[in-house]
């Protein structure tokens, strides 16, 4: 049998991987494909408690929040995308660091 | 160590390196394709939480949608940026650290929670039937109202990302 | 009589004259009239206040032992307190008939000599003797003496003089004395200050202040040593009380071996060589003549060096405690007798051979005095006092009548325009025949200075005093008095002749005439006195007339005495003496000066004296000695080092010093504190601020994955922080 810790310590892992890749790179897209990693990170990490702790109680909670979170990454997704082209219309450049207008 | 633990191993050992060499890969294509592995390991793995109509559901939202549409968008701004040279900031030794920081933070404030060591009892066959989430979902006193209000989200994500990728042919460009 | 308060009277005679002088400092001194008016009624006052109680006094007995006076308390110190009051005892008796009289003659004799009614001069300036004016009458126009320009104020200081003489006599202890005795100082020193707008004038007022000054120094010593051994002021107290008298006379005080009476004695009686002007506080005399002819009449004559004798014959049971008629004087009193008998010789010498009118007769007053304090010394109490009487009256009258003299010749030196000194004898002459009535009472009054026998009061006086040496043996003060007495005719004969007879030596002389009234009536009055005064003390052993009338005199005085009064055997030799002395001086006076006719004929006693006569002409260069030892080295550190040293470098440095310590310390608070830290402060939280926004403004760089970056790290920080502490508790 396989013990709560370990996919916890999966989507943890996979989180700070997501984390990573959203600090360090250059390209937005890049930027994008790591937040949907800590999405999935998340998803995990529910669906292992659903499964451990509520899912003989008939307590659907953990799913809910699993759909939910499929539906606003996909729709972050899409949004983001779709500010990314615009904003490389604009500013021919895809590289966040020269995105830098509200610079202070 | 029992069949399923090995599986697991396997399994996590895909993504956790794919989600890898998402970070690191120059070009940028590559960097897609192993996100799309990296998302196929996710799904493998709520397979084997008994989610199986989560599996699905990620496979084809996952991968088939917001995996495909990243892909577009490489393609679309391609011109954009050489796929020589580093991808990766200047920053990068301080994100590691952060990210390390993070780490232990995490390791030392959950370590010793008890329920880390639970194992999984087995499903129940009422359980187990996915009528039961859709009847959760549409039940006006369980989660009716969440799913109507990601609906809307989702309405409403679809309209602004029209509007904002929309191009006027017309006038300003 | 017994329906007067003789007390109260007593307290209320020295009142009009000060009134007098407030009433006219105050008020009336616009209108001249008003202003002599009040004086001479205060003076007038006083004068029949005085009378009164000189009637009363001869007639009450044993008045020594009883004076007429009161007292109250005045000063409380500790249990008991200091008295002041009146008293008034055979000698202040006499003493007040002379003051009263004498003060009221010359008081009516100066409305005259300032020239009331007569018109304002033209160059006439406040400070500056009268210059005459220029009037028409009789169809041509000439000079004539103008009227002084500060009448007024003469009178309001004369007053001022007479209320503080009547203070002193009829005070009945030190401290009012001792205040009458200052206030004339300082009326002296205004007095003879009064032309103030010469320079010799100032510095004889000066000269007359400080001088005196010094004597009543030593006085004071005196009376606080008195105070501190009695405890009290009062003269009855202390004389008629024969504990405090013998503890005085027997307990011998720190100083030379002298008992504390006989200390005492000799400190007080410095005021007296001060006040009285002997041998060396003499000075200030004959500089004193600067002033107005009055003023030198009652400074000199009347009053104020009389002040001086009366003060040493009320001192006289100190002066003479412990001594007897018949023993060896104490040394007190041989200090007084020596210098009352070189004083009077050598004053004598020196009046022979000037050439003011006045002058003579300063260093005439000079000699009288030291004639008055000889008798002191050697024990003869009645004698001085009867010479302190007659010398009041003639000394006042000869003063008045050589100013009545030296207006005159002012007079005929205005009409004629000749510019001449008033005042030297060598420009008079012939007078006798111009101004009869000064002629008469001058003779006079010169002829009882000189002892003239029998009519005039100076020959009895004088006559007492030769006699007491002689009977007590002292011999040596007997021969210098007899000196002077020979001297004293020789130059009384000698102003006499060069003044009044012969003739005249210069025109302004030949056109002198005649004073008013005003100014010939007190003369005439004062010689009555002079002639008559001298007859209330012819003493019993007098050959034939003594028979007739006794010495009433000397029994009211007697008195006073602490001891029994000599009753030494008398012999004819002083008499005979003073009888040759002054007829024989009075013809040698008269000899030399009769063929002096010429103004500027040399002075016949040059001739004879030759190098002594410059030595007695410049007074023994007396006035040069001081200047050059005491008055010069005085300016020096006056000016050197209280001035230059302690005045300028050491309390100057010290606040210049204060002042730099203040300027540094505040330099330092500035620069040090004041800029850098509160400045600095201020300054710095600024620049702070702004350096501070600046850093953090670079946090916001635009950058998303860095604001990731730092989000990231903070939550993990604050949760650690939280899951910490959550533990912790």
């Amino acid at each position: 049998m396989i013990p709560l810790s370990w996919y916890l310590i999966l989507s943890g892992l996979l989180f700070l991987i997501g984390l990573l890749a959203v600090l360090i790179r250059k390209n937005s897209i890049g930027i994008l494909m790591g937040i949907e990693l800590i999405l999935n990170a998340a998803n995990i990490n529910l669906l292992a408690f659903w499964r451990y702790l509520y899912a003989n109680s008939g307590d659907h909670r953990g799913q809910m929040f699993v759909i939910v979170v499929f539906v606003v990454a996909a729709a972050e997704a899409a949004v983001g995308l779709a500010m990314i082209i615009s904003a490389y219309r604009r500013k021919n450049t895809i590289v966040a660091n020269e995105i830098n207008e509200l610079k202070g | 160590m029992s069949p399923q633990q090995f599986f697991f191993i396997i399994t996590a050992v895909v993504i956790l390196v794919s989600a890898l060499m998402t970070v690191i890969t120059r070009k940028m294509m590559h960097s897609a394709l192993w996100f799309v592995l990296a998302l196929l390991g996710v799904a493998v793995i709520f397979a084997l939480l008994e989610a199986s109509f989560f599996a699905v559901v990620q496979v084809l939202v996952y991968v088939g949608a917001i995996a495909i549409l990243i892909i577009f968008s490489v393609m679309l701004t391609r011109k954009a940026m050489e796929d020589t040279g580093s991808q990766v900031n200047k920053t990068w030794v301080i994100s590691l650290l952060i990210v390390n920081l993070t780490a232990i933070g995490g390791f030392l404030a959950f370590r010793s929670w008890e329920v880390l060591g639970t194992f999984p009892t087995a499903l129940m066959a009422e359980h187990y039937d996915i009528g039961e989430l859709g009847m959760a979902l549409i039940d006006p006193e369980r989660f009716a109202l969440p799913f109507e209000v990601t609906s809307i989200l989702l309405l409403a994500a679809l309209v602004g990302a029209i509007y904002i990728a929309f191009q006027r042919k017309e006038g300003k460009k | 009589m017994n329906t007067f308060n003789y007390p109260l009277i007593i307290w209320l005679l020295p009142v009009p004259p000060l009134l007098a002088f407030a009433l006219i400092v105050l008020l009336i001194n616009k209108s001249k009239k008003a202003s002599h008016w009040t004086a001479l009624g205060g003076a007038g006052l006083s004068f029949i206040g005085a009378m009164v109680v000189f009637i009363k006094a001869i007639g009450t007995s044993a008045l020594a032992k009883n004076p007429i006076g009161s007292s109250l308390n005045w000063l409380p110190t500790g249990n008991t307190w200091l008295k002041i009051g009146t008293a008034v005892d055979p000698l202040s008796a006499i003493t007040l008939f002379f003051v009263a009289w004498t003060i009221l003659m010359i008081f009516i004799y100066s409305v005259g000599y300032h020239n009331y009614g007569q018109p304002k001069g033209d160059n006439d300036h406040p400070g500056l003797p009268p210059q005459g004016a220029v009037i028409s009458e009789h169809g041509h126009s000439h000079r004539v003496p103008s009227i002084e320009p500060m009448y007024s104020r003469f009178f309001a200081l004369i007053s001022l003089f007479a209320f503080a003489m009547y203070m002193l006599v009829v005070s009945d202890n030190l401290l009012t004395l001792y205040i009458g005795w200052e206030v004339m100082g300082l009326c002296s020193y205004l007095l003879i200050g009064f032309w103030y707008a010469k320079d010799s004038v100032r510095k004889a007022a000066v000269k007359a202040f400080i001088t005196t000054r010094i004597g009543d120094v030593f006085m004071l010593l005196g009376i606080a040593g008195l105070y501190s051994i009695t405890g009290t002021l009062n003269f009855h107290e202390i004389f008629s009380n024969p504990l405090i008298m013998k503890g005085l006379t027997e307990t011998i005080s720190p100083v030379f071996g002298l008992s504390w009476a006989g200390l005492i004695g000799l400190l007080v009686f410095i005021g007296t060589v001060g006040k009285s002007a002997q041998f060396p506080l003499h000075v200030w005399l004959p500089d004193a003549m600067e002033g107005p002819t009055p003023v030198s009449a009652m400074i000199h004559a009347a009053t104020m060096v009389s002040a001086g004798v009366y003060l040493s014959l009320r001192f006289f049971p100190l002066i003479s405690a412990g001594w007897q008629p018949g023993e060896a004087l104490t040394p007190t009193m041989t200090v007084v007798a020596v210098i009352g008998a070189f004083t009077a010789l050598f004053a004598a010498s020196i009046a022979i051979a000037q050439n003011d009118i006045k002058r003579v007769l300063a260093y005439s007053t000079i000699s009288q005095l030291g004639y008055m304090v000889a008798a002191i010394g050697i024990g003869a109490y009645t004698a001085a006092a009867f010479h302190l009487f007659t010398h009041a009256f003639f000394k006042a009258l000869l003063f008045l009548g050589s100013g009545s003299v030296i207006h005159g010749m002012e007079h005929g030196s205005l009409h004629i325009g000749e510019h001449i000194d008033a005042q030297d004898m060598r420009n008079m002459g012939g007078l006798g025949k111009k101004m009869p009535v000064t002629f008469w009472t001058f003779v006079v009054g010169g002829l009882a200075l000189s002892g003239f026998p029998l009519i005039t009061a100076g020959f009895w006086s004088k006559d007492e005093i030769l006699s007491g040496a002689f009977n007590s043996a002292h011999m040596a003060i007997f021969v210098v008095l007899a000196i002077s007495a020979l001297l004293t005719a020789i130059y009384t004969a000698r102003q006499l002749t060069m003044v009044f007879l012969s003739v005249p030596r210069t025109e302004s002389a030949s056109h002198a005439s005649e004073n008013k009234t005003v100014m010939t009536v007190p003369l005439a009055v004062l010689a009555f006195f002079a002639i008559c005064a001298g007859w209330v003390g012819i003493p019993q052993e007098f050959p034939l007339l003594g028979k007739i009338s006794s010495g009433w005199l000397q029994g009211f005085l007697d008195s006073m005495l602490p001891f029994k009064g000599e009753a030494a055997g008398h012999s004819l030799i002083p008499l005979m003496t003073s009888l040759g002395v002054s007829l024989g001086g009075l013809l040698i006076g008269w000899l030399i000066y009769r063929r002096y006719k010429e103004a500027n004929q040399v002075d016949p006693l040059r001739l004879g004296l030759g190098p002594v006569y410059s030595l007695l002409q410049n007074k023994y260069w007396i006035d040069e000695f001081y200047s050059l030892a005491f008055i010069r080295p005085a300016y020096w550190f006056a000016e050197k080092v209280s001035y230059e040293f302690i005045d300028k470098k050491l309390i100057d440095g010290i606040l210049h010093g204060i002042a730099r310590i203040g300027l540094w310390l505040g330099k330092i608070l500035r620069f040090g504190l004041d800029l850098p830290v509160v400045n600095g402060a201020g300054d710095g939280i600024a620049t702070g601020t702004k350096k501070s926004g600046k850093l953090f403004s670079r946090l916001q760089n635009g950058k998303v994955q860095h604001y990731m970056g730092l989000a990231v790290l903070l939550l993990v920080i604050t949760g650690m922080i939280v899951i910490y502490l959550a533990a912790a508790f």
